[in-house]
């Protein structure tokens, strides 16, 4: 069993008003060590055995397609050890 | 003239765009998401709501509807669709209109009754306006912040494609003032605010957004 991760996250010109709220709440807990915040999404796909280049292929396609939307988010593909 | 309005698992302001096709004086048709049958509908609204709970993103699912498979191929060939809200929404995960609608600047939920410009009167759902004019129609969303690479923006300007753009102030840190945008072609619209919660006095803050339905049903008439 393997879990394949896709991590995706906001374009860096896309505002994250998320991100900013995190930011700025930090500092209220004592935080003072970030200068911002970007906040994403992850994916944790199992599958059986070791993943195949084809079952590879097909994450990156379904990223691409349904996980993110290319207008205003990246995304990332890898195998969790 | 039957017009059609898509129900998605979630969706709140069907029963609503319904109503509002009826009192413009056309044939209200319900269409359910899980069925590909257009049942020879003239036009279709997607409706405001949550559809899939905006579940990953708003109005990502919906567009693998069976519904949505026909509306697609319809509106690449010129039949006219209106999302409104969470069907705007809907029509930019579908590549039907470019862009897409992020998180509220401010975080916040945001419910009132909206001043916005008709700025585009040549698409099918707007041609009952004049250019310029100045309705008030309610915005009620989470996630209404228009965003578009600068090239998209560019041609969305210099083509008269801003549908809608709001005035006194940008609620909710969209683009360029955005508040709608329609296709080249001008079939699909897509708008935020809420045109079907205007369409009486009683209910609503004004009837400005009976003219998006009385639009479309004099274009259908005269073809």
């Amino acid at each position: 069993m393997a879990i394949i991760v896709v991590d995706v996250m906001l374009k860096p010109e896309i505002l994250d008003p998320q991100g900013q709220a995190v930011a700025s709440a930090l500092p209220r807990l004592g935080f003072t060590f970030a200068q911002s915040v970007r906040q994403g999404k992850r994916f944790e796909i199992t599958v059986t055995g070791e993943p195949t280049a084809e079952q590879l292929a097909q994450v990156e396609e379904a990223a691409e397609k349904l996980l993110s939307n290319p207008v205003i988010e990246t995304y990332l593909v890898r195998v969790e050890a | 003239m039957r017009v059609g309005v898509v129900t998605f698992p979630g969706s709140l302001d069907d029963s609503s765009a319904l109503r509002a096709i009826r009192l413009a004086g056309g044939s209200a048709v319900p269409l359910f998401h899980s069925s590909d049958d257009l049942q020879e509908v003239d036009a279709v609204v997607l409706p405001g709501g949550f559809s899939y709970g905006d579940y990953l993103r708003c109005g990502a699912i919906s567009r693998f509807a069976p519904i949505m498979r026909s509306i697609i191929v319809a509106a690449e060939h010129g039949f006219p669709v209106l999302g409104i809200c969470n069907g705007f929404q809907i029509l930019c995960e579908s590549h039907l209109l470019p862009g897409a609608l992020t998180r509220n600047e401010g975080l916040h939920f945001i419910c009132r009754d909206q001043a916005v410009i008709v700025e585009n009167v040549k698409t099918l759902w707007t041609r009952g306006y004049n250019q310029g004019d100045r309705i008030v129609i309610p915005i009620k969303n989470g996630e209404g912040s228009y965003q578009a690479n600068p090239e998209t923006l560019r041609e969305l300007e210099s083509e008269g494609r801003i549908v809608l753009r709001y005035a006194d102030g940008n609620p909710n840190g969209s683009q360029n003032n955005i508040a709608g945008i329609s296709n080249k072609r001008g079939n699909v619209v897509g708008v935020m605010p809420h045109p079907e919660q205007a369409i009486e006095t009683l209910t609503g803050p004004s009837s400005d957004g009976l003219i998006f339905f009385s639009s479309i049903l004099q274009e259908l008439v005269g073809r």
